[in-house]
């Protein structure tokens, strides 16, 4: 089982959540020096493919190098190479301006490179193309309104607008362009990517963003809107590196920079083709760009479906027992003392219950902050969440014996302690039972949204999949998914023979 | 051997046991009768520490039951409930040698007490490795009276222990009971609504009204002196079997 992450607050919190170090550990320190370059990408195609192309070059030069692809957001990965979880990722100048480095106000390649210095950052030469955002919509539609340029859709307050959700949120995206061109439109929502593209062939939506790279522009005929007023900066794609690469793997750093210049916009929108549409698998892609570009020749690892799916089943199962294990050693004493003390045990049930309601997704991302990127966070969530059917399975099952019979173990003289372990807890088992049950076949589902966050797991190729629009790829992490659920229901089953007493099982079968 | 002084106890706002003073002397047998409510299952478990008294003290030989002497105390007490209140996830034999366990007794010698027990209650030999499930009612009571007399308490409280159970195997039972309880000389607080019964193996019947002592004594005096005019409706309800041709008495 691999658990990736680096930083040391992380592991601390990690070791007061209650989850065994000594599993996590990895004597980083040590490992340093041999450690491989680690390259980010975001949850995007043009993003993986630079983040193969990264991991391509700096292996050739000699150092071994892994690739996090499709890590999240802006944030996440401008946060993960701060912390030093990662040490390089592509990123955009115009997203350094108007996003990341925004409450500095830095304009300019110069004032950029002082600032980002100054965070420990190196910001690489632009690698040669421009992507910045543009508007898109069907040529045929665009026609008949007579639309050529964004300006022109204020006389259009009909069109119905799908933006990626973090075009809407992010300044230099919808509501600075709204405030720009005085937009009046009103239906406006939030999308996915990919899901934008099918949107506006399917003609649920009028309008997208897109990037000026997307090889979808070519293959749905989409139309770009000009962007008369001048509204989007430019978007000159560079490589983020950790000042303190260069000391520890210089031929990296070189390798990295002899990329600057060489990818110019159509090269990259074909590049973005090949992968998206015709799926070719990413490293596939990087490596003929750098032969024919570069005259390296780079061996892209490739694996097969079986050890592929083998991979993502070890990632998963680390996932779900740890984080199991470590919420029945954290729940079964928490139940058991809810059921003791009925006034801390409203306010422990309480509790659990308040984290279950917190979105899955978003409990994932709280964890960033703390325990950075990777399967220390993604454990402690499902941690979290595997919480409550267990507590309070404990609790019912300790609560529900009948008076006569906990009365008639404390009349016989036994100490609270013996009174628990030979009476209360054998015929709680049952209830106790099928709450950690129900705990680990959520847990089995959840976990496959680690993948947002770096965990790996039957969430990567789910995750890739819809990126891609593979379903090939999506239910190659579903259905291993759903039958490790059915594979833990039968487990279950299983241990109830080994730990539910005989007794209490005839019993239930009157 | 046992006593309650000036014990009461209240649940909420509704008191269950009124200032009782009672003692049980050894080797005899005190019946707790009264109607459903008034505070004989309560003082039985005042008795066990099960509920701590609001005011007043129990002692066993003089010596005071409270919660740090009362799983020692207990061990000197044997306590029955309606249906034996077994441990469903155990068989007949760990339910009875469930102390010996935890006392760490040696394997041979709980074998051998088990059995002795199970002669004196005639319980079936085969039948110590069975389920209380796969057992009948008045098998699971001999099963809980077995448990009950596992360390030989000098005490033996029973509550109700024959209510959940037809006539035939009930009047067995008594017949039993009665013989165990003599043959062992124990101290025996049996509690039950049931005025025969209570005839049957009271040396002294205690009834209660409202968690007070009412009037204590045998039989005959609750009959021919009865300290008000409760104790007469409470002998007269329980109506003689009349059959033409026959006479059955209490």
């Amino acid at each position: 089982m691999k658990l990736p992450g680096r930083s040391a607050g992380g592991w601390f919190l990690a070791a007061v959540l209650g989850l065994p170090g000594c599993i996590l550990s990895r004597g980083d320190d040590a490992a340093r020096s041999a450690a491989p370059v680690i390259i980010g990408s975001k949850q995007f195609t043009e993003s993986v493919v630079l983040g193969e192309l990264a991991a391509s070059l700096v292996r050739a030069s000699g150092t071994p190098a892994e690739h996090r692809s499709q890590l999240g957001g802006t944030q996440v990965l401008w946060n993960a190479l701060l912390r030093g979880e990662i040490d390089c990722y592509p990123e955009y100048t115009g997203t350094l301006e108007q996003e990341i480095l925004k409450q500095k106000g830095v304009r300019g390649e110069a004032e950029l490179r002082r600032e980002l210095a100054s965070q420990g950052v190196v910001m690489s030469r632009p690698l040669g193309f421009n992507d910045t955002y543009a508007l898109g919509m069907k040529p045929a539609r665009a026609r008949r309104l007579g639309i050529r340029s964004i300006s022109d859709l204020r006389q259009h307050p009909e069109l119905r607008f799908g933006f990626t959700n973090e075009f809407m949120d992010r300044a230099d995206g919808w509501p600075g362009l709204k405030a720009r061109y005085a937009l009046p439109q009103e239906d406006v929502r939030g999308l996915d990517h990919d899901v934008a593209y099918r949107g506006l062939d399917a003609d649920t939506i009028d309008v997208t963003d897109l990037y000026s790279t997307d090889a979808d522009i070519s293959y749905y005929g989409i139309r770009t809107l000009q962007d008369d007023l001048h509204y989007f900066p430019v978007y000159d794609a560079v490589w983020l590196i950790r000042a303190d690469l260069n000391a520890r793997a210089p031929a990296a750093v070189a390798a990295l920079t002899a990329l600057e210049g060489r990818i110019d916009a159509n090269a990259m929108a074909a590049m973005n083709g090949r992968a998206k549409i015709h799926r070719v698998p990413e490293p596939r892609v990087a490596a003929d760009f750098l032969a024919l570009n570069l005259g390296l020749t780079v061996v892209p690892e490739e694996q097969g479906p079986a050890s592929r799916i083998l991979r993502r089943t070890e990632e998963h199962l680390g996932l779900v027992a740890l984080s199991l294990s470590a919420a029945l050693c954290v729940a079964l004493p928490l139940g058991i003392l809810a059921a003791r003390r009925p006034g801390l045990g409203a306010l422990v049930l309480a509790a659990t219950g308040v984290l279950q309601t917190i979105p899955s997704l978003a409990l994932l991302v709280f964890m960033i902050p703390i325990l950075g990127i990777g399967a220390p966070p993604a454990v402690a969530a499902l941690f979290l969440y595997s919480l409550l059917p267990i507590v309070r399975n404990t609790h019912a099952g300790l609560t529900g014996i009948p008076a006569p019979l906990r009365e008639s173990a404390e009349a016989l003289g036994l100490s609270a302690r013996a009174r628990l372990w030979r009476v209360e807890l054998p015929l709680a088992s049952p209830s106790i039972l099928a709450g950690v049950k129900t705990s680990a076949v959520i847990n089995v589902g959840t976990a496959t949204l680690g993948a947002v966050i770096g965990a790996g797991g039957y969430g990567q190729p789910i995750l890739t999949g819809i990126r891609l629009d593979n379903v090939g790829l999506i239910l190659e992490g579903a259905v291993p998914a759903a039958l490790l659920a059915v594979a833990v229901q039968a487990l279950f089953g299983g241990i109830e023979r080994g730990v539910v007493p005989l007794g209490l099982r005839l019993a239930h079968k009157d | 051997m046992l006593s309650l002084r000036s014990v009461s106890k209240t649940f909420g706002q509704t008191p269950a046991v009124r200032d009782v003073d009672l003692d049980f002397k050894p080797h005899t047998t005190t019946v707790l009768i009264g109607a459903s409510g008034c505070g004989k299952s309560t003082l039985l478990r005042l008795a066990l520490g099960l509920v701590t008294p609001d005011r007043g003290s129990v002692l066993l030989d003089e010596e005071l039951l409270d919660a740090k002497s009362a799983p020692l105390l207990r061990r000197r007490m044997g306590y029955v409930i309606q249906d034996g209140g077994l441990f469903p996830h155990l068989d007949a034999r760990s339910n009875v040698g469930l102390m010996a366990g935890y006392l760490r007794w040696e394997g041979e010698r709980t074998k051998r007490r088990i059995l002795e027990l199970a002669r004196l209650t005639r319980f079936p030999e085969e039948g110590l490795d069975r389920f209380p499930v796969q057992l009948s009612g008045g098998q699971r009571q001999r099963v809980g009276l077995m448990r009950a007399l596992l360390l030989d308490p000098e005490v033996l409280l029973l509550d109700e222990p024959l209510a959940a159970l037809d006539p035939l195997v009930r009047a067995e039972l008594q017949d039993g009971l009665r013989e165990i309880f003599r043959d062992l000389g124990k101290t025996v607080v049996l509690v039950t609504h049931d005025l025969a019964e209570a005839a049957f193996f009271g040396d002294r019947i205690v009834l209660l009204r409202d968690g007070s002592v009412l009037q204590s004594g045998a039989l005959r005096d609750l009959i021919d002196t009865p300290a008000d005019e409760y104790v007469s409706r409470f002998v007269r309800a329980q109506r003689t079997l009349h059959v033409p041709g026959v006479e059955v008495t209490p």
